[in-house]
C-alpha cells in the first residue's frame, strides 16, 4: 500500500493467545469499517485464531489471556526473546482477569469438583509481568478495539500513546449517560480507568474495573461511600475483586 | 505408492482454542488418529460458587469470547428458572434479536474469515484484501452489521451488558432499530452474494452416521429454552439436561467429552437443521437445498452450508422480530423485579455452536451454591475423534500425501467450528 508513491513502515505484528476466552484477540478482526486500513497499517505474520501463516519474525507481540500453566510460561519466554516489544492485551494478560479468582480456592477441591479423580495441570494465575517485563498494557475485558487502533496508530507514527488518567465517570458523562450510582447500582466507575468509553453503564450495567484503578483513586472514600448507600461489603468485594485490577490497592 | 502417513498438528489454526491432530497410518493401516484438546482449564464451575446472582451471567459470558451472548442468556434464564421469574413478552423479543445477532456475527465470522480460507487456497482471508477486495469488503460489511445489531441491543457484542436476570436493562431507541432493519433487508442480498461464494466451493464428500442433539422447536426454528431431542427419538425436558450430556472424563483431553445412544454425538447448525428444517425461513431451506443439503445429512463438513442457511433464517427472523417490537405503542415493560429464593435452574439455549446448558443452585440470599455449565463444543468433542478416526481410516492405503490428509483433517475440524476455550472453561 502506497500514499504519493511513497511505501509506509509497517511493524511486524504477531498475536498469541494463553489462558483466556480469546476475545481480546477477536476484536483486531472487529470495528470491520476500518478493519481493512488496520491490516494495512501493520503486517500481521502469525495470529493463530484466524490464519495459518505462523510467521517467527515479528517485532511486536500481543499477548491474550493470562498465565495458568507450566507450558504458558515457557512459551511466554520463548516470545519475550524474539520480540522487540510485548505487549498485554486485554484484563487477563493485564491482571490475571476473572481467572484471578480461581487464586483463592483450595487447588485440590477445585479439580476435584470439575474433574474427578482425573485432575488436570495448572497453576495459580499469573499476569505477562508476573513472568517477563511487559512494555505496553491495554486493559480492558474486551479490549477496546478502538483504543487498540489509537495505539497502533501512535507506533506507526513514533509517539508515545498516553492512557487516560481520568475515572470512567468522565466518559460517562462524554455521552450523557444517567449516573447509575446515583440510580442506586453499585458502579466502580469513580475509580476505574477511563479509555472504554464506558459502554457498561450506557448499557444499564454498573462498572465492574475491567480497567483496573484510575490515576490516585481515593478507593477508602469510594468504599465509605458504597457502603453508607447500603451497599454490602459482600457486594463491594465481589465487584472490586472481579477482573484482578484492583488486587494491588486492597 | 505412498502407504505411510504422519500428522502431528500442533494448535491448529483458524479455530477458537487449542486442539490438536495427531494421524499415524503405517502400511496402509491406521494406527492411531486423535483429536486431541489441550487448552488450559479455567474451573469455572468452581469460581462460581458463592458468587451472586448479579454477577453469574458476567462471569460465565467470559467462557467465550465468540458467543459471549449465548452464555449470558442461559445464564440468566438458569438463574430466573431457579427464582420462578417470567420475564416481559418485550424481553423476550430483545434477547432472541441479540441471540440473532450473535449467530450472525459468530457464523460470518467461521464462514468467510475460519473456513472460506481453506476452499480458496489461502493461509487466511487477510490476502483477499489484495486480491479480491471485494469479497473482503462483502464480508467485513456483513459481520459490521451483526456486530452492531449486537452492541444495540445486548450493549456491547463480546460481554453484553444489557442481559440481566429479570429481563432486559434498556431497549435500543426506535430509530437505531429502524435503521438497523434496513440494513438488514439489505443484507440479505450480500447474503445470496455469500451464497453464490459457497456452490463454487468443493465440499468433502464424507459420510459417518451419527445422533444429532438440538431444542426441540415448536412452530419455530428453536433458539432459546424448549424441549430437548435427539435424531435417535431421545425427548427430554429442559431440566433433564443431564440425561441428554452425561459428561466424562478422558486422561488425554482436558475437555469432558459426551455421549447418549451411541458412543458421540453432534450439535450445531447441522444438527438444528436436521432435526428442525421445517422450520426454517422459506429462502434459508430453498439455499440448503441449492447447496445440496437435506436431511438427515451425516456429512460434518455440510455444516458449513447449515450455518449459511441460518445466517438467512436469523436475518429474515430479525427483521420481524423488529417490525413487533416497533410496532407496540408506549413504553415497554423491559424487566420483573428479582426476589431471590433457594432453588435449582437450568437454562438451554441454541448458541451458534449448539446447545449449551447452564444449571444453578441458588441459596436464599441468591448465592450460588453449586454451578455447571454443558458447553457445545464439549459435546462435539467426542464426534470430532470419531469423524477423524473413520476420515483417516477412509484414506488410510488410497496414497494420499500428509499434506493432503492433514489439510481435510483440518477441514474436518473447522467444520465443526469448535469453541475449544469453551469447551474446557
Amino acid at each position: 500500500m502506497r500514499y504519493l508513491g511513497i511505501e509506509p513502515i509497517r511493524p511486524k505484528v504477531a498475536v498469541f493467545d494463553f489462558t483466556g476466552c480469546e476475545g481480546c484477540e477477536l476484536q483486531l478482526a472487529n470495528k470491520e469499517r476500518t478493519l481493512g486500513a488496520f491490516l494495512r497499517a501493520i503486517e500481521l505474520v502469525r495470529f493463530r485464531e484466524v490464519s495459518s501463516q505462523a510467521g517467527q519474525d515479528y517485532e511486536i507481540a500481543l499477548l491474550d489471556g493470562a498465565i495458568t500453566r507450566t507450558d504458558e510460561v515457557e512459551r511466554l519466554r520463548e516470545i519475550r526473546q524474539r520480540a522487540q516489544v510485548l505487549v498485554a492485551l486485554g484484563s487477563c494478560a493485564c491482571f490475571g482477569g476473572v481467572n484471578r479468582l480461581k487464586n483463592g480456592c483450595d487447588f485440590k477441591a477445585m479439580n476435584r469438583q470439575v474433574y474427578g479423580d482425573m485432575p488436570k495441570d495448572t497453576l495459580p494465575t499469573r499476569a505477562m509481568k508476573e513472568i517477563v517485563p511487559i512494555d505496553l498494557e491495554i486493559p480492558g475485558c474486551p479490549v477496546s478495539k478502538e483504543e487498540v487502533e489509537r495505539v497502533v496508530q501512535h507506533v506507526v507514527l513514533g509517539l508515545q500513546y498516553r492512557f487516560p488518567v481520568y475515572p470512567v465517570c468522565v466518559e460517562c458523562k462524554q455521552r450523557f449517560t444517567t449516573c447509575l450510582f446515583e440510580q442506586g447500582q453499585l458502579c466502580l466507575g469513580p475509580i476505574t480507568q477511563a479509555g472504554c468509553e464506558a459502554p457498561c453503564p450506557a448499557g444499564g450495567l454498573g462498572c465492574y474495573g475491567c480497567r483496573g484503578p484510575s490515576k490516585d483513586p481515593n478507593l477508602e472514600e469510594f468504599k465509605a461511600q458504597a457502603l453508607e448507600r447500603g451497599f454490602s461489603q459482600a457486594e463491594l468485594d465481589e465487584q472490586l475483586s472481579f477482573f484482578g485490577g484492583f488486587e494491588e490497592l486492597r | 505408492m505412498k502407504l505411510d502417513v504422519n500428522i502431528d498438528v500442533r494448535h491448529l489454526t483458524r479455530i477458537e482454542g487449542h486442539g490438536n491432530i495427531k494421524i499415524r497410518i503405517e502400511g496402509g493401516q491406521l494406527r492411531e488418529a486423535r483429536w486431541e484438546v489441550v487448552e488450559t482449564p479455567r474451573f469455572f464451575e468452581a469460581l462460581l460458587q458463592g458468587k451472586s446472582w448479579r454477577a453469574a451471567a458476567l462471569l460465565t459470558s467470559r467462557i467465550c469470547g465468540i458467543c459471549s451472548i449465548g452464555h449470558s442468556l442461559a445464564s440468566v434464564r438458569a438463574s430466573e428458572a431457579a427464582f420462578g421469574l417470567e420475564i416481559p413478552p418485550a424481553a423476550a423479543q430483545l434477547r432472541l434479536l441479540a441471540k440473532h445477532g450473535e449467530t450472525l456475527q459468530s457464523h460470518l465470522l467461521h464462514l468467510l474469515f475460519l473456513a472460506a480460507p481453506d476452499f480458496l487456497g489461502l493461509p487466511s482471508a487477510i490476502p483477499l484484501l489484495e486480491t479480491k477486495p471485494e469479497i473482503f469488503e462483502l464480508a467485513a460489511r456483513l459481520k459490521n452489521l451483526a456486530n452492531r445489531l449486537c452492541d444495540a441491543v445486548a450493549g456491547r457484542t463480546t460481554h453484553p451488558v444489557s442481559i440481566q436476570v429479570g429481563g432486559m436493562a434498556r431497549m435500543p431507541a426506535a430509530p437505531q432499530l429502524a435503521a438497523l432493519r434496513e440494513e438488514l433487508r439489505s443484507s440479505l442480498y450480500d447474503l445470496r452474494t455469500v451464497v453464490g461464494l459457497f456452490r463454487g466451493f468443493e465440499i468433502p464428500d464424507f459420510f459417518r452416521e451419527t445422533e444429532f442433539v438440538s431444542l426441540q422447536g415448536q412452530g419455530a426454528y428453536p433458539w432459546i429454552g424448549g424441549r430437548l431431542i435427539s435424531s435417535d427419538a431421545v425427548d427430554k425436558a429442559e431440566h433433564e439436561y443431564l440425561a441428554m450430556t452425561n459428561e466424562y472424563v478422558t486422561p488425554g483431553s482436558t475437555s469432558k467429552m459426551c455421549k447418549l445412544s451411541r458412543k458421540s454425538f453432534a450439535v450445531g447448525a447441522l444438527a438444528r437443521f436436521n432435526n428442525n428444517h421445517a422450520a426454517l425461513h422459506p429462502e434459508a431451506l430453498g439455499i440448503a437445498h441449492e447447496l445440496g443439503l437435506r436431511p438427515t445429512c451425516h456429512n460434518p463438513f455440510m455444516n458449513n452450508v447449515a450455518q449459511l442457511a441460518e445466517c438467512v433464517h436469523v436475518t429474515h427472523e430479525s427483521i420481524a422480530l423488529i417490525d413487533a417490537l416497533l410496532g407496540v405503542e408506549g413504553q415497554l415493560k423491559l424487566a420483573t423485579e428479582v426476589t431471590p429464593r433457594l432453588g435449582l435452574g437450568v437454562g438451554a439455549v441454541e448458541v451458534p455452536r449448539g446447545i449449551l446448558y447452564h444449571a444453578y443452585e441458588y441459596d436464599e440470599q441468591g448465592l450460588l451454591l453449586r454451578a455447571d455449565c454443558v458447553i457445545p463444543t464439549t459435546q462435539n468433542n467426542a464426534n470430532i475423534q470419531h469423524d477423524i478416526e473413520a476420515l483417516a481410516a477412509e484414506y488410510a492405503g488410497k496414497g494420499t500425501t500428509d499434506e493432503e490428509l492433514e489439510q481435510l483433517c483440518s477441514m474436518l475440524v473447522r467444520a465443526y467450528d469448535p469453541c475449544v476455550s469453551c469447551s474446557v472453561h
